[in-house]
C-alpha cells in the first residue's frame, strides 16, 4: 500500500486518491501551433524513476496534490498543494512551493 | 532437434522420456547480425521466427535482458479473441485468431490452443444493443458472433449470480471461436521453431545503449558486448520508452501501468468458457485453466509503474468481482497474483511501424491486447522489417496517427493511457 502524506488531512492510503498524471505537462496557448499541442496532449516521457505526478485526494478532502513518487519503488520523496493560494487560505501544515 | 509426433512421444516412453534433446541452443552473441529484435517475450520469438520462415532471413538474433518468456508472456489470463471493432483492429485480430487456429500444427509443438468461446455478459438493454452492433459487425466482416439470452447462458453456465446481483445479467454476446493457450508454451513454441531457423536467442543479455551514426543504429551496447546490426526491431512492452530515449528519440504517446492477474487453488472443471463483464465501475475477466485454477484479473493498478508487483486495493476489488458474478468462488483460496508492465497507449491501440531512424523498428503500445495480438504480430512485424515497408493491414499503426486526427479508440475513453484497459 503506498501512503500519500496529504497536506490538508495527514497520512492516507492510496486508495483514498485518485491518480492524476503526469504533472511536468504543460499546455501551450490556446493559439499555438498543432504540433505543440499533439506533444503536449500525446507525448509522455514516461519516467522510470522519480517523476512528478498528480493524486486527487477524491475520497477525503478533494483538493489535488502534486507528489513526487518513484515509479519503480513507489516511495514517495514530496507531496505539495497544486494550487499554492488554496493552501495558504486553508492554513495546511506545509507551505506552497511557488505562489499561486 | 526431434520433431515431435505421436510416435516420438512413444519411442521416448520406452527410455523413460529421458532422451529429449535440448529444445533451442544457448549462443554467445556474435559481434554482427542482420537483424536484431530486441526482447525475446512472445512478439520479439514470434518475430523471429516469420522472419525466417515467411522471409527467409538469416542471421538473426533475439536479445532478452532477463529469461525467455518472463515478461508479460508469463504475467497474462491467456486470453485470445477477435471480437474488435475499429477499422484496422477488426482485420488485424481476426488475421491474429486464423493463425492461432493452426499455430499448434505450424510450430510443431502443442500450444493447447482451446477455443472454448469468450462469453461478454450485459447487464442493460443499452449494452446489449452496443454488443449487437459489434458482432454484427464481425459478422459481417468474416467472423463470429453470436447472441445468448438468458435461457441459453443459464444452460450454458449455470452457476453464474443470475438471481441477486446489483445488475441483473441479461444475456451475453459470444464468439465461439475464442478461446486461450497456454502461454509458456506459446514462447518456448516460437523460441523453438526461431532456433531451428537459426536464430540466436541470447538471454541475460540487457541492452544499455544504442550507437547511431547518419540517421541509423549502428551497434547495440549490451551486458554482454558490442553488437553490430543492420536491423533493430524493439518488441520490449513496458520499456519500449526506455528503448526508444537510448535511440535518442524523445517521448512516445506510451505510459507503462501495472496490471495484475490471479489464480486460485486448483479446483474440479466447473467454468467451460472465458467470462468477462463490465458493469457499474467493474471490469473481470475469468477462466479455468487445464490444471483446475481459476485464473482472473480486472483493471489497471491505475497509477504508472515500472514495478512488477501490484498493489493490495485492486486485490479487494477484483475479489469483489469474481464474488458478485461468482458467488460459488467465495471461500475458494487465492494462490498467486502477479503484475505486468503494460504499454498503456494514447488511444489503446499498438504501433507497428517505422521509426525516425531508418533501420530501427517498433513494436510496442499493445495495453490489455498483447498476448491474443501475438502470432499477427510478428507476422506483420516480421514483414515490416524484412520489405521495410509496412503491410496495408498495419499501415494505421504507425505513431503518426495522433497528428492525423486518425486515432483508433476502441473503447472512446481520449488521449489518457490508464482509462484504455
Amino acid at each position: 500500500m503506498i501512503r500519500i502524506d496529504c497536506p490538508y488531512c495527514g497520512e492516507r492510503d492510496h486508495a483514498e486518491f485518485s491518480y492524476g498524471g503526469d504533472a511536468t505537462v504543460e499546455y501551450p496557448a490556446l493559439d499555438a501551433p498543432a504540433e505543440e499541442w499533439h506533444d503536449a496532449v500525446f507525448l509522455r516521457e514516461n519516467v522510470r524513476g522519480v517523476q512528478r505526478e498528480t493524486w486527487h485526494h477524491v475520497n477525503g478532502c478533494r483538493m489535488w496534490l502534486i507528489v513526487e513518487r518513484d515509479t519503480v519503488t513507489h516511495e514517495i520523496h514530496s507531496v505539495q498543494p497544486a494550487h499554492g493560494g488554496m493552501a495558504r487560505s486553508l492554513n495546511a501544515h506545509r507551505g506552497p512551493e511557488k505562489p499561486e | 532437434m526431434t520433431r515431435f509426433s505421436a510416435w516420438s512421444v512413444f519411442k521416448a516412453g520406452l527410455s523413460g522420456q529421458k532422451n529429449w534433446d535440448r529444445q533451442w541452443r544457448d549462443p554467445e552473441p556474435r559481434p554482427e547480425y542482420d537483424v536484431v529484435i530486441v526482447g525475446a517475450g512472445l512478439h520479439g520469438l514470434a518475430t523471429a521466427y516469420y522472419l525466417g520462415k515467411n522471409h527467409g532471413a538469416k542471421n538473426i538474433a533475439v536479445l532478452e535482458k532477463g529469461w525467455l518468456g518472463g515478461g508479460n508472456a508469463g504475467r497474462n489470463t491467456t486470453i485470445i479473441r477477435s471480437n474488435y471493432m475499429m477499422p484496422g483492429n477488426r482485420q488485424f485480430y481476426e488475421h491474429s485468431l486464423k493463425l492461432w487456429e493452426n499455430l499448434s500444427h505450424d510450430l510443431n509443438y502443442n500450444v493447447m490452443f482451446s477455443q472454448r468461446a469468450h462469453v461478454s455478459l450485459f447487464h442493460s438493454p443499452a449494452a446489449r444493443d452496443a454488443a449487437a452492433r459489434r458482432y454484427n459487425l464481425m459478422r459481417l466482416t468474416g467472423s463470429d458472433g453470436e447472441f445468448w439470452d438468458l435461457a441459453r447462458l443459464k444452460k450454458e453456465i449455470p452457476h453464474l449470480n443470475y438471481n441477486h446481483a446489483r445488475f441483473p445479467i441479461i444475456g451475453a454476446a459470444v464468439q465461439p471461436r475464442a478461446g486461450n493457450a497456454r502461454h509458456d508454451a506459446v514462447a518456448w513454441g516460437y523460441a523453438r521453431g526461431a532456433d531451428r531457423q537459426g536464430v540466436d536467442i541470447i538471454q541475460n543479455c540487457e541492452v544499455t545503449g544504442m550507437e547511431r551514426e547518419g540517421g541509423k543504429v549502428v551497434s547495440l551496447q549490451t551486458s554482454r558486448g558490442s553488437i553490430g546490426v543492420k536491423k533493430v526491431g524493439l518488441a520490449v512492452a513496458g520499456n519500449s520508452s526506455r528503448l526508444w530515449q537510448m535511440a535518442g528519440l524523445g517521448r512516445l504517446p506510451i505510459e507503462t501501468h501495472l496490471l495484475q492477474a490471479f489464480v486460485s487453488e486448483p479446483i474440479k472443471p466447473m467454468l467451460d468458457q472465458v467470462v468477462v463483464y463490465g458493469v457499474g465501475g467493474a471490469h473481470f475477466y475469468i477462466s479455468q485453466s487445464d490444471k483446475g485454477g481459476m485464473v482472473f484479473g480486472g483493471d489497471l493498478d491505475w497509477y504508472k509503474s515500472y514495478a512488477q508487483r501490484g498493489n493490495l486495493p485492486l486485490v479487494q476489488d477484483v475479489s469483489e468481482c469474481t464474488t458478485a458474478i461468482l458467488p460459488c468462488l467465495s471461500r475458494v483460496r487465492l494462490l498467486r497474483h502477479w503484475a505486468g508492465l503494460m504499454d498503456m497507449s494514447m488511444d489503446g491501440s499498438p504501433f507497428i511501424c517505422k521509426t525516425p531512424l531508418g533501420n530501427l523498428y517498433l513494436n510496442a503500445g499493445w495495453n490489455y491486447g498483447g498476448f491474443k495480438a501475438t502470432p499477427a504480430s510478428g507476422w506483420y512485424f516480421a514483414d515490416l522489417i524484412a520489405n521495410d515497408r509496412p503491410d496495408p493491414t498495419i499501415g494505421h499503426f504507425d505513431l503518426n496517427r495522433f497528428s492525423r486526427g486518425a486515432n483508433i479508440d476502441e473503447r472512446g475513453a481520449g488521449p489518457d493511457p490508464k482509462l484504455h484497459g
